[in-house]
């Protein structure tokens, strides 16, 4: 096949809509790659998670024992077990094989905005709007949270896991990162309610999305502000961000319909991916790829680069 | 059962069951020995017994609960996976056939149990039953229910019938009364008054002929009142058919719709079947005639308006005050004029009072004073010395109690010895007035030491609060005169006068609260330079200020706070010891400063905080890391107890600072630079948790550290000097870092800190030197310690910059302002080379050549930084954040 000139990073992008799911779980409040991408979780607020090949649209199972809506998900990394948090102030972990609830954790005061595993999965952290992150011990038979993280003066919206820190942006417009090798708290002020944080790829900086319109790349270690991205529309809602697969781009949700990629170094807009016409409420990158799940309504689009050729040829 | 026929044995009672007689020539029989008692099954098979504390009878095989074969538990199945068939087993899994059978535990097989073995029969009980039957719907349908009687009579009867109490008769004392007229029945024998008054009890009416003196007769007996509640839809009084008019065909004259039931049905009961010599048979309403009965007259009822009442008559005698269920009432009226003032019922047993009950006396509340307030008002309590007697006398007058003797003290201000001495008993020996006094000296001298330690910690707390508010509002842009004008016309308004003197924002400095109350007073005078006047003259410039600012801040709050809060509150008369709070000891205090940074896009150091953070040990096992606080069993933030009520606690201040006024001579330099330059990791911490404050302080209080030190010194020899300490300091802490390296490596954040004390300003001009020595060093240190290498090279660098720095500061000693700048300058130029940093790194990883990048940013980055910072030395010093955004930006992009 003869391409065309490669464009600066044109192809690169995931652009071209490959498969839309209807997941039929009332809106999809958060949809999730698995640890090596090819599956996926979505959140519905009909109280289910389920588990999807995004690829090709099959559905694989239904995760059904929360009693309200489902607002984050994450797998963890040997794909053995899942936990959700939901608006019934509970964390669960499941398993997905057999899609029973191993483990029900609750004492959130509020509802559960996000979760996440550790490294090793023997631990989730779930962040709630009772301005707590809890952290669950999936080892033993605790009914109790190992530590709560409650110095956020506001709801967490947002908190990220790494080897040995937390990530965790609240709505009082700090981001704080725990360290537990060092022992400290960083806790820088962005003066905005934080949507969303993530940790860059390489693991120096974090990205922060809040709710004057404006994506900042900090710093890690000092927490100087590296990198600006505006344009985009984020005043109302959780909206997402994250990094593409090789933090090359900086990639936002937004309120009005459409996914925004920016050069991570140049901060210029490359790409205005418009998705549909109601708000894209969530999105997750593929960890090697360049494909970009984002969830609008009820339903997931799934986006490949404009090059990608399926598998079973079918489009 | 002993007295049941004859009145002679009435007296005796007798409890127990007697032994049988013994027969002539019997010998008694002699007990079985214990261990001849054998036990055997239902099989003959004799069973052991066990122990008396493993408990009855063996069980299984030899003693244990399996059998020959051995004991197998069930397979263990999990219950997650087979939730649904999991069997559960009953107790009578677990029973042996024993068990089962007869006279086990469980028995499987329809037994009688003695409620109905017998056939005696309670008669009150059937009484009360037939009472029902006659009223239900079916009448004599529970007669059914006679056929099985419960006949297990309940303790209480077989008391009373032992003792000598018979059925049918009342319970009480015997009394001495008329024998009802009894009808002689022929072949009923009967006991006492043994029936229930009956229908006839009009007879009762006629004087009886003859009465024993010396009889007495039992009490009569009462009927059980039928609770029954009513279950059917039939209409009230509904009957059914009447057993009386069916079987017997005596028809009911008249209807009582009130007093009908009882009386009919012990009419019923005393005389069914036995008094009427009337041949058996079905008569009556809708059973017709039968072919054998004569009469015919009566077959259809006939009803007629004539049978029911029409008004509600007042002199019905059961006037249906508690229904128609109702025990009747007694109807031997004897005194009927007494029925005329009472109308209602008379109990039985009970008489109508003689007297008149007295009415009870009512008292009215008592009259108010005058001058009665219902709000609690403390009285202050003064000592009584020889100062403020009179005081004391005057505050005792006004609240109305005569002037307390001192000699004659009241009851509640005697202790314990002087009520003793009082009473005339000798003290108890050694009577310690308080436990203190038991302490050796010993103790009690470090009891002292304790006290003074934590009073001078709670000082230094608060003075450190002080300086930090004092020293915040120095270089607020209003300068001072317009801030004292401000707090003056807030003052001088109409509440500032109104204020109570009981408002001590300073009580704890009982000479400060003088000088306060004093600058109050003329404060109210409207003077308007009231506050260099009340404060003390010897203090020096900068405590002054401090002590200005604190006034009138105090004032300025307690105008606002406290003419509101005083009208609802009043003091405690007691001083709460306990007014401190646990608070974390470092606070994200104070948005301003860096909502201004974050206008300003100055992220870094003046929007960070950073905290010592304690993980929980199990969380850092989860994490697999190693715990960064081993020592401590602390779990999160540090906390420390703050005083609740601390004026400081509700300021606000905007935040800035300025730079210390009185520091060290010139000896003392060195030395508090010195413990910032070794790295032990616990001179680190005692250093940070001294810079907690916030970020901007902390970051202008970096710069003091470098800059302000010097700036006091006027003699450049004195500098030269330093020099020459601090670079043998540095080798010093050189050497001793090796060493210490071992130990605190890993877990210590030094690196952080390092930068940002000593990144800036030096950093490029050294980095090259840094590089070579880090490099020469690198072969024996790991990879995670070049960091620590260079950052020490620029250590030693350091000296020479500090007096460059301070060189320049001398030629221009006032114009912080200038230097303010500088410093921003420098933040920016740092900023800028971090970032410069990042996207090389980025660069370089994008290309997937480099791998390590920490290596990579401190040798590489490091280079093409000095570079860069160099050209961008000779720039302008103010540039605008977006400038230098669009340069770095610009930049790396043209190289490649």
């Amino acid at each position: 096949m003869a391409f065309p000139e490669p464009k600066p990073r044109g192809p690169e992008l995931p652009q071209k809509r490959v498969k839309t799911l209807d997941c039929g779980q009332g809106a999809v409040r958060a949809v999730r790659f698995n640890v090596d991408g090819n599956y996926c979780l979505t959140c519905g607020s009909d109280k289910t998670l389920k588990l999807w090949n995004p690829l090709r649209g099959t559905l694989l199972r239904t995760y059904s024992g929360h009693g309200y809506e489902v607002l984050d998900a994450a797998g963890s990394f040997d794909n053995s077990s899942l936990c959700s948090g939901g608006g019934d102030k509970a964390v669960v972990l499941w398993d997905v094989a057999s899609g029973q609830v191993v483990r029900k954790f609750r004492g959130h005061a509020g509802k559960v905005n996000t979760v996440q595993f550790n490294e090793e999965a023997t631990v989730i952290l779930s962040g709630s709007i009772d301005s707590s992150i809890r952290c669950w011990d999936c080892r033993s038979r605790r009914p109790e949270p190992v530590q709560t993280l409650d110095e956020a003066r506001d709801g967490i919206s947002s908190v990220k896991v790494s080897d040995h820190e937390v990530l965790a942006g609240s709505v009082d417009g700090r981001v704080r990162r725990y360290d537990l090798r060092m022992g400290q708290l960083f806790s820088d002020y962005v003066g905005s309610p934080i949507t969303c944080t993530c940790f860059s790829r390489d693991g120096q900086c974090t990205l922060v999305s809040s709710l004057d319109s404006t994506l900042r790349l900090l710093d890690k270690d000092t927490g100087e502000l590296l990198g600006e991205y505006t344009g985009h529309k984020n005043q109302e809602y959780k909206l997402d961000c994250c990094l593409s697969e090789r933090d090359t781009h900086v990639v936002s949700c937004s309120e009005d319909g459409k996914v925004y990629f920016w050069d991570l170094v140049e901060g210029a807009l490359a790409l205005a991916l418009p998705v549909g016409p109601g708000v894209v409420q969530s999105l997750a990158y593929h960890p090697t790829e360049p494909c970009l799940l984002t969830a609008m309504g009820g339903g997931v689009q799934c986006w490949r680069e404009e090059a990608y050729e399926a598998e079973g040829g079918s489009s | 059962m002993a007295a049941l026929d004859s009145d002679s044995d009435e007296d005796l009672v007798s409890y127990g069951t007697g032994l049988e007689p013994l027969e002539e020539g019997e010998r008694p029989k002699k007990p079985i020995p214990l261990q001849d008692q054998t036990v055997r099954d239902e099989k003959g098979r004799y069973k052991r017994f066990h122990g008396a504390f493993s408990g009855g009878f063996s069980a299984g095989y030899f003693n244990t609960v399996g059998s020959k074969e051995g004991w197998t538990p069930s397979s263990f199945v999990s219950s997650r996976q087979n939730r649904a068939d999991k069997s559960v087993l009953g107790p009578e899994d677990f029973m042996d056939e024993e068990d089962l059978s007869e006279f086990g535990i469980a028995p499987k097989a329809i037994v009688t149990t003695d409620d109905f073995a017998s056939k005696t029969k309670d008669r009150i009980w059937e009484k009360a039953r037939q009472l029902a039957a006659a009223t239900a719907p079916i009448p004599g349908a529970t007669l059914l229910d006679d056929l099985i009687t419960p006949a297990k009579l309940s303790v209480g009867f077989e008391l009373l019938r032992k003792m000598g109490w018979k059925e049918g008769q009342g319970i009480g004392p015997r009394v001495k009364r008329k024998p009802r007229r009894q009808k002689p029945d022929p072949g009923v024998k009967i006991y006492g008054c043994a029936l229930p008054p009956g229908g006839s009890e009009g007879s009762e009416e006629e004087d009886d002929d003859y009465v024993p003196e010396n009889v007495t007769f039992a009490p009569k007996d009462v009927t059980p009142v039928d609770f029954t509640p009513k279950d059917n839809v039939h209409g009230l009084a509904y009957k059914g058919l009447d057993p009386h008019q069916a079987l017997f065909g005596t028809s009911g004259e008249h209807f009582n719709l009130f007093g009908g039931g009882p009386q009919g049905t012990s009419n019923l009961l005393g005389e069914i079947g036995v008094n009427k010599g009337r041949k058996l048979g079905i008569s009556g309403q809708a059973f017709g005639v039968g072919a054998l009965e004569e009469e015919d007259d009566d077959i259809y009822a006939t009803e007629t308006l004539s049978k029911y009442d029409t008004i509600l008559k007042d002199e019905e005698p059961g006037d249906g005050l508690y229904g128609w269920t109702a025990p009747r009432q007694y109807k031997s009226q004897k005194e009927p004029e007494k029925d005329l003032r009472y109308i209602g019922k008379i109990l039985d047993g009970f008489s109508l009072a003689s007297k008149p009950l007295s009415s009870k006396k009512t008292y009215p509340p008592p009259e108010l004073p005058k001058d009665y307030r219902p709000v609690h008002y403390f009285r202050p309590v003064i000592a009584a010395t020889s100062e403020n007697s009179r005081l004391l006398q005057v505050l005792s007058e006004s609240a109305g109690k005569p002037v307390p003797d001192p000699g004659t003290l009241s009851r509640h201000q005697l202790n314990a010895s002087k009520r003793g001495e009082l009473l005339g008993e000798t003290p108890v020996q050694g009577s310690a007035t308080s436990v203190l006094e038991f302490l050796s000296q010993k103790d009690k001298e470090r009891i002292k030491e304790m006290k003074q330690a934590t009073d001078l910690k709670a000082a230094q707390l608060r003075a450190r609060s002080l300086a930090q508010a004092a020293s915040s509002s120095r270089t607020q842009p209003s300068s001072p005169d317009v801030g004292h004008c401000s707090w003056h016309v807030a003052l001088s308004g109409g509440t500032a006068t109104t204020r109570a003197s009981n408002f001590k924002p300073f009580a704890k400095d009982p000479e400060k609260q003088k000088r306060y109350e004093e600058f109050l007073v003329n404060m109210k005078r409207g003077q308007k330079d009231a506050l260099e006047r009340c404060l003390d003259p010897s203090m020096t410039e900068w405590e002054r200020g401090r002590e200005r600012d604190e006034f009138a801040r105090a004032a300025l709050l307690y105008v606002s706070s406290h003419s509101t809060l005083s009208s609802r509150f009043t003091h405690a008369k007691e001083e709460d010891d306990s007014d401190q709070v646990e608070v974390p000891r470092d606070q994200e205090n104070d948005v301003n400063d860096k909502q201004s940074a974050v206008k300003m896009k100055m992220f870094g150091k003046l929007t960070r905080d950073t905290f010592e953070w304690h993980p929980d040990k199990l969380l850092c096992k989860r994490f697999n890391v190693p715990d960064p606080y081993p020592d401590s069993t602390l779990v999160g933030l540090p906390r420390v107890k703050r005083d609740k009520y601390s004026v400081f606690n509700f300021l606000t201040l905007p935040e800035t600072t300025s730079l210390p006024t009185t520091q060290a001579s010139s000896e003392k330099v060195p030395q508090h630079q010195a413990p910032e330059k070794s790295r032990k990791p616990s001179r680190w911490d005692t250093s940070k948790q001294e810079k907690k404050e916030d970020s901007i302080s902390e970051f202008l209080s970096l710069a003091r550290s470098k800059v302000g030190p010097p700036k006091q010194e006027s003699s450049t020899l004195v500098i030269k000097e330093e020099e020459h300490v601090t670079e043998s300091l540095s080798n010093k802490t050189i050497n001793k870092d090796v060493d210490s390296q071992t130990e605190g490596e890993g877990s210590r954040p030094s690196m952080d800190l390092f930068k940002a004390i000593f990144a800036s300003s030096s950093d490029e001009k050294s980095s090259s030197s840094a590089d070579e020595q880090g490099d020469s060093e690198d072969d024996q240190a790991g990879p995670g310690e070049a960091d620590f290498k260079s950052s020490q090279a620029t250590d030693s660098v350091e000296t020479s910059s500090v007096a460059r720095d301070v060189r320049q500061t001398l030629e221009a000693p006032q114009k912080e302002k200038h230097k303010k700048n500088k410093e921003k300058h420098k933040t920016k130029k740092e900023h800028r080379r971090r970032k410069e940093k990042k996207k090389k790194h980025r660069k370089h990883k994008h290309k997937g050549k480099q791998k390590n990048k920490k290596s990579e940013k401190s040798s590489s980055s490091e280079s093409t930084d000095s570079s860069d910072s160099q050209s961008d030395e000779e720039g302008p010093a103010d540039l605008s954040p977006q400038e230098l955004l669009r340069r770095l930006k610009s930049l790396p992009l043209r190289r490649q």
